[in-house]
C-alpha cells in the first residue's frame, strides 16, 4: 500500500513539474521579446543554422570583431532539402537554434506553428526598416503592420536572359513586351530554337510571373486567411503559357537536369526569365556560351510598363526559445545589412542583398565577363526597385507546390491546362488550411 | 529439386508420348533456347545496375565543362586526378572527414552490431528461459518497422538527453540489428550442436568462453552476413543523420553529399565534386563486399544444405 502511494505520489509531482516546465519554456521567451528585448548580461553564445556556401568565413568576421557574442554556424541541406523539417523537429523538441536562414514562402509556415519570435520589439531592428527595399520588408511582417518576424537576407528579382547573339544573327528584335515575346516565339521556332523551356515543376517561376503581373496568391488580414490562386493576373500568366505549350513554342524540359543545362549549352533555349541568382546557374550549366549572353528586364504586359517579379529570397529568423534576441537580432542585422557581410555574400554564394544600400554594393556594378562584360545587376537593381509589396506567401506552400506542380505536369503532357492546375491547388489549398485548424475566408 | 523428379504414381501421365519425348533432353541437359535467354535476362541486367556506376567514373574522369557537352558514357579528357584533389583540397578536406566518419559509423557500428546481435541470437537459441518465445516476437516486429519511421521518435529521445548532434546520436542506434538477431538464432539452433556445448561444460569452460571459442567459429559464416548487411544499411543510412546532425564535420558521407548537391545552383563546381564524391564512396562497399564475398556465399549457402 505505501509503495503504491509513493508511486502514485511521484509520478503526480513528476508530471506537475513536467508541465510547469513545458508552459515556462514555450510562453516565457515569447513575453520576453515582445515586451522588451533587451540585452543579455555577459558574454552571449549564439548558434546559427544556414544553408549559404562560405557562410562560415562571414561569422568568422563577426567572431573577431564581436568577443562578446559569439555565434556558431551550423549548416546542412537547402531549406525545403530538410532543413526546415529539422527546424520543426528541433522547435518541437525545444532545441531549436537562436537563428536560422527561412526563405520568404517558408515564413508563413513557421508563423504560423509559433517558431518565430517578434524582433517588433527591438528598437535597432524597426529603425532598420529603411534600410531595406520595401517589397523585401512586407514579406517578412507577414501581414502585421507592428511585427518583424525575420531580417530580409536577400531577393530575387526577375529578368530575361537571353542569347543576344542567336537574335542578333537571325534578326529577331529583344522582346520588351509578352505580346512581342510570343511573336518572337515563332521567329526562333522557326530558326529551329525554342525562345524558353517552360520548367513543369518550377511553381515559384510561375508565382513570380503572376508576381509581375499583380497577383497576390495569399492575403493574411491578421487573423483569416485568403487564397486566391485563380485571381485575374494568375489566369492571364496561365493561359499566357498555356498558348505557348500548345503551339510548340516552348520546350518542356524538367529544370535542373542534366537534359536542361544542355538545352542551354547546345543553343536549343534562347531565353530564361529568371531571377538575379540565375546569371550563375546560366554560367555553371552552360560554359559553352561564355560571352554570348546577355540580359534585360522581363517582358510587360502594358506597353511601356516597368513591373518586376520576384523568385526566391530569404531571410534569417530568430526562433521562439532563444535566450537572447536582443543580441540575436544585432547579428542578423549586421549579416544582413553591413557592405563587409553583403560582399562577401555576393563573392561566396551570389547573394543577392535586400538592402537599398546593399544593391549599389562595388562589387555589383562591375561588369560581368560571362555576359559579355554587360553590368547585368544594373538590371536587378531597377527590377528590384519595381517589385510589388503585395505578394504574400501561405501556410502550406510545400503542399500548394506540390499539387500545383502535380497539375503542371499533366498539363504539359496535355492532360488539363495550367489553369485547372491552379484551380485543383486553389481547393487543395483551402482544404489543407482547414484540416491545420487555420482560419481561411472563402 | 527433387519435388521435380517424376514419383512411382507419376509413371501413367509419364506414359504418354508427347511427354515423354520431351522429358527426357530436359533431364540431360537444357536447350539452347532456355540456355540464351536466360543469358540475356541476366545480361541485361547485369548492364543495367554496372551501367549507372560507368556513368559515375566516367562522370568524374572529366572537367566540369564537359559533362554536358561530351558523350555520357564515354571519356573526354581525363582528369580524375586533379578532379580528386581538389575535391580533397574543397574547404580544408571536409570530404575526407566524411568518409572517415562513414568508415567509423559503418565500419564499428556494424562490428559491435553484429556482435550484439550474435550475442542475442545465440542465447535465444541454445538457452530455454521464460519469455524466449515473446522476445523473439518483439525481435521479429522490430524486423518490419523501417528504420525511416524510427528516426523522428529518435530524435526526439536523444534531444530529451542532450544527446542530438552528437558522434552518439547516429552510432547508438546503428548497433540496433533486429533482422541479425534473427538470422544468428536461425543460423545458431542449425550449426552450434547442443552434443558440442555440452561437452565443453563438461570439460570446464565457462559460457561466455564457449560461445567466444567454439561458437562465434561455427556461426561465421553467418556473423559475415549480418555483418554486410548491417555495414550497408549504416553506410546508406540517410534520414537517420539528416535528422540528427547540424555540425558538418559529423556528417557521414551520404549527407554531406547530399548537402552539397542542393547548393549546386549557387556553387557550380559543386556538381562535379558530388560526383567524383559519390564515385570514391562507393569503393568502401565494393571492396568490404570482395572481401567478404567467400564467407557471405558459404554462409547463405551453409543453412540449405544441411
Amino acid at each position: 500500500m505505501n509503495v503504491k502511494r509513493t508511486l502514485v505520489a511521484g509520478a503526480v509531482l513528476s508530471a506537475v513539474v513536467l508541465s510547469g516546465c513545458s508552459s515556462a519554456g514555450s510562453t516565457g521567451g515569447g513575453d520576453d521579446a515582445a515586451a522588451s528585448c533587451a540585452p543579455s548580461d555577459g558574454n552571449v553564445e549564439l548558434s546559427f543554422t544556414s544553408w549559404i556556401p562560405g557562410i562560415e568565413e562571414v561569422v568568422d568576421v563577426w567572431n573577431e570583431a564581436n568577443p562578446d557574442i559569439q555565434v556558431a554556424v551550423q549548416t546542412g541541406p537547402n531549406g525545403n532539402g530538410g532543413t526546415y523539417q529539422n527546424f520543426f523537429n528541433q522547435l518541437e523538441a525545444g532545441n531549436a537554434p537562436d537563428l536560422g536562414q527561412i526563405e520568404y514562402d517558408a515564413l508563413p509556415n513557421f508563423r504560423v506553428q509559433n517558431g518565430l519570435m517578434d524582433l517588433g520589439g527591438c528598437e535597432d531592428v524597426v529603425v532598420a526598416q529603411d534600410d531595406f527595399v520595401d517589397w523585401t520588408w512586407s514579406q517578412v511582417q507577414l501581414g502585421e503592420t507592428d511585427s518583424v518576424y525575420a531580417i530580409p537576407q536577400d531577393s530575387g528579382p526577375m529578368g530575361m536572359f537571353y542569347r543576344a547573339d542567336l537574335f542578333e544573327e537571325n534578326g529577331i528584335e529583344i522582346p520588351t513586351t509578352w505580346a512581342e515575346y510570343k511573336e518572337a516565339a515563332k521567329q526562333v521556332r522557326e530558326a529551329g530554337g525554342y525562345i524558353t523551356n517552360f520548367s513543369q515543376g518550377d511553381i515559384n517561376q510561375f508565382a513570380g510571373f503572376v508576381w509581375q503581373a499583380g497577383g497576390s496568391w495569399f492575403q493574411n488580414d491578421g487573423s483569416d486567411w485568403t487564397v486566391d490562386l485563380t485571381d485575374d493576373a494568375s489566369k492571364t500568366v496561365a493561359d499566357y503559357w498555356q498558348e505557348l505549350i500548345d503551339e510548340d513554342l516552348v520546350s518542356t524540359v524538367p529544370a535542373w537536369t542534366t537534359e536542361w543545362d544542355n538545352a542551354y549549352n547546345t543553343g536549343a533555349a534562347w531565353t530564361w526569365n529568371s531571377a538575379v541568382w540565375g546569371a550563375n546557374s546560366i554560367a555553371s550549366g552552360a560554359p559553352d556560351t561564355a560571352g554570348k549572353w546577355s540580359v534585360a528586364p522581363l517582358p510587360q504586359w502594358n506597353e511601356g510598363g516597368s513591373a518586376a517579379g520576384n523568385w526566391g529570397g530569404s531571410s534569417t529568423a530568430v526562433f521562439t526559445g532563444s535566450e537572447h534576441p536582443y543580441e540575436a537580432a544585432k547579428f542578423a542585422l549586421w549579416l544582413n545589412t553591413s557592405e563587409e557581410a553583403l560582399t562577401m555574400l555576393n563573392e561566396s554564394a551570389n547573394i543577392y542583398p535586400a538592402t537599398t544600400a546593399g544593391l549599389e554594393l562595388p562589387v555589383l556594378s562591375e561588369g560581368v565577363e560571362f555576359y559579355g562584360g554587360q553590368s547585368i545587376y544594373d538590371v536587378f537593381a531597377e527590377a528590384s526597385a519595381e517589385v510589388s509589396s503585395d505578394f504574400a506567401w501561405g501556410p502550406t506552400m510545400t503542399q500548394t507546390y506540390n499539387d500545383v506542380s502535380d497539375g503542371f505536369k499533366s498539363a504539359v503532357s496535355g492532360d488539363g491546362t495550367l489553369f485547372d492546375a491552379l484551380e485543383k491547388g486553389q481547393t487543395s489549398t483551402i482544404d489543407a488550411l482547414k484540416a491545420q485548424a487555420i482560419p481561411v475566408k472563402e | 529439386m527433387t519435388a521435380t523428379l517424376p514419383t512411382p504414381s507419376d509413371t501413367t501421365t509419364a506414359a504418354s508420348p508427347s511427354r515423354r519425348r520431351a522429358s527426357a533432353p530436359r533431364v540431360a541437359r537444357e536447350s539452347p533456347l532456355s540456355r540464351a535467354s536466360a543469358l540475356i535476362v541476366m545480361l541485361v541486367f547485369t548492364l543495367y545496375f554496372l551501367i549507372p556506376i560507368w556513368w559515375l567514373f566516367i562522370a568524374s574522369t572529366k572537367s566540369t565543362a564537359q559533362l554536358t557537352s561530351t558523350a555520357a558514357l564515354w571519356f573526354a579528357d581525363f582528369n580524375l586526378i586533379e578532379n580528386v584533389s581538389s575535391l580533397i583540397a574543397y574547404r580544408d578536406g571536409v570530404y575526407l572527414k566524411w568518409m572517415l566518419n562513414s568508415v567509423l559509423y559503418a565500419g564499428l557500428g556494424a562490428l559491435l552490431g553484429t556482435l550484439f546481435a550474435a550475442m542475442c541470437g545465440y542465447a535465444l537459441a541454445k538457452y530455454s528461459f521464460p519469455g524466449r518465445d515473446a522476445i523473439f516476437n518483439v525481435v521479429l516486429g522490430g524486423v518490419l518497422v523501417p528504420a525511416t519511421a524510427l528516426a523522428l521518435p529518435l530524435f526526439l529521445l536523444f534531444s530529451q538527453v542532450g544527446l542530438t548532434n552528437t558522434f552518439w546520436s547516429v552510432f547508438l542506434p546503428s548497433l540496433v540489428s533486429p533482422f541479425g538477431v534473427y538470422l544468428t538464432r536461425i543460423f545458431a539452433a542449425a550449426s552450434v550442436p547442443d552434443e558440442l556445448l555440452e561437452a565443453a561444460r563438461l570439460d570446464g569452460s565457462g559460457e561466455v568462453r564457449t560461445f567466444f571459442t567454439i561458437s562465434v567459429k561455427l556461426m561465421l559464416p553467418a556473423l559475415v552476413t549480418v555483418f554486410l548487411f548491417q555495414f550497408v544499411a549504416i553506410w546508406n543510412n540517410f534520414f537517420l543523420p539528416l535528422i540528427m546532425l547540424r555540425d558538418e564535420t559529423l556528417f557521414p558521407v551520404t549527407l554531406g553529399l547530399y548537402a552539397w548537391n542542393s547548393q549546386v545552383n549557387q556553387i557550380p563546381e559543386l556538381r562535379l565534386y558530388v560526383l567524383v564524391g559519390a564515385f570514391l564512396s562507393i569503393i568502401p562497399l565494393i571492396i568490404t563486399f570482395l572481401l567478404l564475398q567467400r564467407f557471405w556465399r558459404s554462409g547463405l549457402g551453409a543453412g540449405s544444405v544441411k
